[in-house]
């Protein structure tokens, strides 16, 4: 689904990924660790497309086609989604008008009819249900005011009613009490499925408890230093990243 | 001669004029006021951008536009032309005006509280001046402001409305002043008259719309009483033409335990100026500003309010909020004054601001002079572009760029609108603040 090859990145002038190999295949969960400043991040807003993140050499193919040629918009109507580390706060716009303006929008790119408000609300307040989410939460501005763990729910519901491909999470895990984390972790259990492929990025082994992996990269120096099982992640948990700095190839 | 002395010299001339073919049964009081009136005008002249109050607005575009008044026979506008320019989206009392100059077989007014009624000051001078007199002209002082002056000393007609102690009207009140376009480039002077008597509620909108055609100049000036324990909504709806100039001046009283909100907002129009001077002149009277530019072109909106608390325990809010695209030029002034007296007043002033191309401009500038020192006031002003983060938010969820661009403005504005006084006009206003914010260049990138 996802092939990544020699992909190196920049950001803000900073050469943050130096040559990262990885392949995601459909049905496929992969974790990707690593200490603070090893380009976590900029993997996760590459694949999304942010803007100011350059690709300055390899390739990024989404099922085949060159992913970089795409606007965020269209990686997200391709199916791609990205969980954001810091979900964004829109005052004045009704969070439940953004959910529906952006499920209308990635429909209509696959051809399917826009859901109506009646079929919208009973779709939304399922999905919100789900990740237990009130539903005042659908009435007020996107994020504003949110915390920390609401925000990241609204991730986890937003992701829940687009039902992407491939979803990416971008340290979801961050700022979450252990209650918020369990919840989170279930509307992502609900995703997986052997159609639907899962990047989870993460600082901490502890999510992988909830969201138990098929394959665990170590990221450092903006390389994968080390890939294995979700046993990788228990070794990391008890060692740390201190070991990586010897031996992180230069 | 300077462009703007000449267009003096002009409006002067049109002035005298129009007082020598006046109605000779006008009361003395009113021709006394407009002789001072004109007379005022012709010494203050069109102010020049070396005046601070008009640094950032050169009135050399409207000087160089020979407008003229209107003359004796009414423009021929038809009820359809008025039906679609007029704002369809909620039952109220329509009250129609074209060329300042009021349209009774225009209107379509309805059965409100009280048996009330907008009535037209052209025929209230000469059927019952004495309502009028002391009203008329009590607040807005010609001396203060030369388009004050102008327009009073060219008084011809407008909307008077006076509302009976404790009476509560639940509808709007949809007061609708149209430029109607026809030869030559005609200028015209709407004034105003708001008496809300005690305990009374009322909401008025003063819509400012202008037809295809001729340049209009609409030189608006409004005077609003609002008695003790009244409540006054008065939303300024200005959507005229981008060949249009503009000028309001509103002069609001508030009294005791009297509560006004104006809603000024200006989603058209290629020069536009307001000037709103509020003075909270008793205790606990509460003042509430909003106001909503989106412009685009190389339109000019200013906004200057002054806002005056003489005693304690008053309340004012201001929030002003400003979208422009293309070259278009903003400006903000307010000025808070707490008085000595005005002990335990709370005041905030806040100039939001977006521009959404290189070329557009905003100069802001809150400003608070405080004399009492028991008083809570703030100030900011913001200025910025689009929100790059939440853009980019957006249009990872699918939604395209021109879209999340146009939801960002709406956001923006959205708390205005849903401050106003009818959730009903909030609706219908949502559809002309895209339509405005498509000419203003939201979608597109900087």
């Amino acid at each position: 689904m996802l092939e990544l090859s020699n992909l190196h990145a920049s950001a803000g002038g900073a050469k943050i990924l130096k040559g990262i190999d990885l392949v995601v295949r459909a049905g496929e969960v992969h974790a990707v660790m690593g200490p603070n400043g090893s380009g976590k991040s900029t993997l996760a807003n590459v694949l999304a497309g942010r803007p100011g993140v350059e690709i300055t050499q390899g390739s990024v193919l989404f099922e085949g086609k060159d992913l970089t040629a795409l606007s965020p918009e269209e990686r997200a109507r391709a199916g791609i989604f990205l969980a954001f580390q810091y979900p964004v706060e829109i005052p004045g716009v009704a969070n439940s008008y953004f959910l529906k303006a952006s499920l209308n929008a990635i429909r209509k790119a696959r051809g399917l009819a826009e859901l109506d408000a009646m079929d919208f609300l009973a779709l939304v307040r399922e999905k919100a249900k789900r990740v237990e989410m009130d539903e005042k939460f659908l009435q007020r501005a996107v994020n504003e005011g949110f915390s920390g763990g609401e925000k990241k729910r609204n991730e986890i519901l937003q992701m829940a009613i687009l039902e992407p491909k491939l979803a990416v999470l971008d340290e979801t895990d961050s700022g979450l009490d252990i209650d918020a984390l369990r919840v989170v972790a279930n509307g992502v259990n609900a995703l997986r499925s052997p159609e639907r492929a899962l990047l989870v990025i993460t600082h901490y082994q502890r999510l992988l408890d909830y969201i138990v992996p098929d394959f665990v990269h170590v990221l450092s120096g903006g390389r994968i230093v080390r890939s294995g099982g979700k046993e990788l992640a228990l070794e990391l948990e008890q060692k740390g990243y201190g070991w990586l700095g010897a031996a992180a190839p230069r | 001669m300077s462009a703007l002395e000449a267009a003096r010299d002009h409006f002067v001339a049109s002035a005298r004029a129009f007082a020598a073919a006046a109605d000779p049964r006008d009361p003395a009081w009113l021709r006394s006021l407009r002789a001072e009136a004109a007379a005022s005008f012709a010494e203050q002249g069109l102010p020049t951008t070396r005046l601070e109050e008009w640094r950032y607005t050169n009135l050399t575009p409207l000087a160089k536009t020979r407008f003229e008044l209107p003359g004796a026979e009414p423009a021929a506008v038809d009820r359809e032309a008025v039906e679609a320019v007029c704002f369809p989206v909620f039952a109220c009392s329509v009250f129609v005006f074209v060329d300042g100059r009021f349209r009774p077989e225009l209107s379509s007014p309805r059965a409100l509280s009280g048996n009330l009624r907008v009535e037209s000051l052209a025929e209230l001078r000469t059927r019952a001046p004495a309502r009028l007199a002391g009203q008329l002209g009590r607040l807005a002082d010609p001396k203060r402001h030369p388009f004050v002056a102008l327009g009073t000393a060219c008084l011809d007609d407008g909307a008077c409305l006076f509302v009976p102690r404790a009476t509560r009207v639940e509808q709007p009140i949809h007061v609708v002043q149209i430029a109607s376009g026809a030869a030559p480039d005609r200028v015209c002077h709407p004034r105003l008259l708001l008496v809300a008597e005690p305990g009374s509620q009322v909401t008025v909108i003063q819509d400012f719309v202008s037809l295809a055609g001729a340049r209009g100049f609409s030189n608006a000036v409004a005077e609003v009483s609002v008695g003790q324990g009244a409540a006054v909504d008065l939303v300024l709806l200005q959507r005229e033409n981008a060949e249009s100039f503009h000028v309001s001046n509103l002069e609001v009283r508030i009294a005791r335990d009297a509560r006004f909100a104006a809603h000024t907002l200006t989603l058209g129009g290629g020069f536009v100026r307001n000037d709103l001077n509020a003075v909270l002149e008793e205790e606990g009277a509460s003042l509430r500003l909003d106001g909503l530019t989106v412009a685009g072109g190389s339109s000019l909106v200013d906004n200057h309010t002054v806002v005056d608390h003489a005693l304690p325990h008053g309340e004012s809010r201001q929030r002003y909020k400003c979208v422009l695209g293309g070259r278009a030029r903003g400006v903000f002034r307010g000025r808070v004054v707490v008085r000595p007296d005005a002990q335990k007043t709370n005041a905030s002033q806040s100039s939001a601001n977006i521009l959404l191309s290189e070329g557009a401009e905003i100069d802001a500038k809150p400003q608070l002079e405080i004399w009492a020192d028991d008083v809570k006031c703030s100030h900011g002003a913001t200025i910025g572009r689009l929100d790059e983060n939440a853009l980019f938010y957006l249009r990872s969820r699918g939604i395209g760029e021109a879209a999340a661009r146009d939801l960002l403005v709406q956001g923006f504005a959205a708390e205005l609108l849903a401050s106003l006084p009818s959730p009903a006009l909030a609706e219908g206003l949502t559809e002309l603040l895209r339509e405005q914010m498509r000419r203003a260049g939201a979608g597109e990138a900087a």
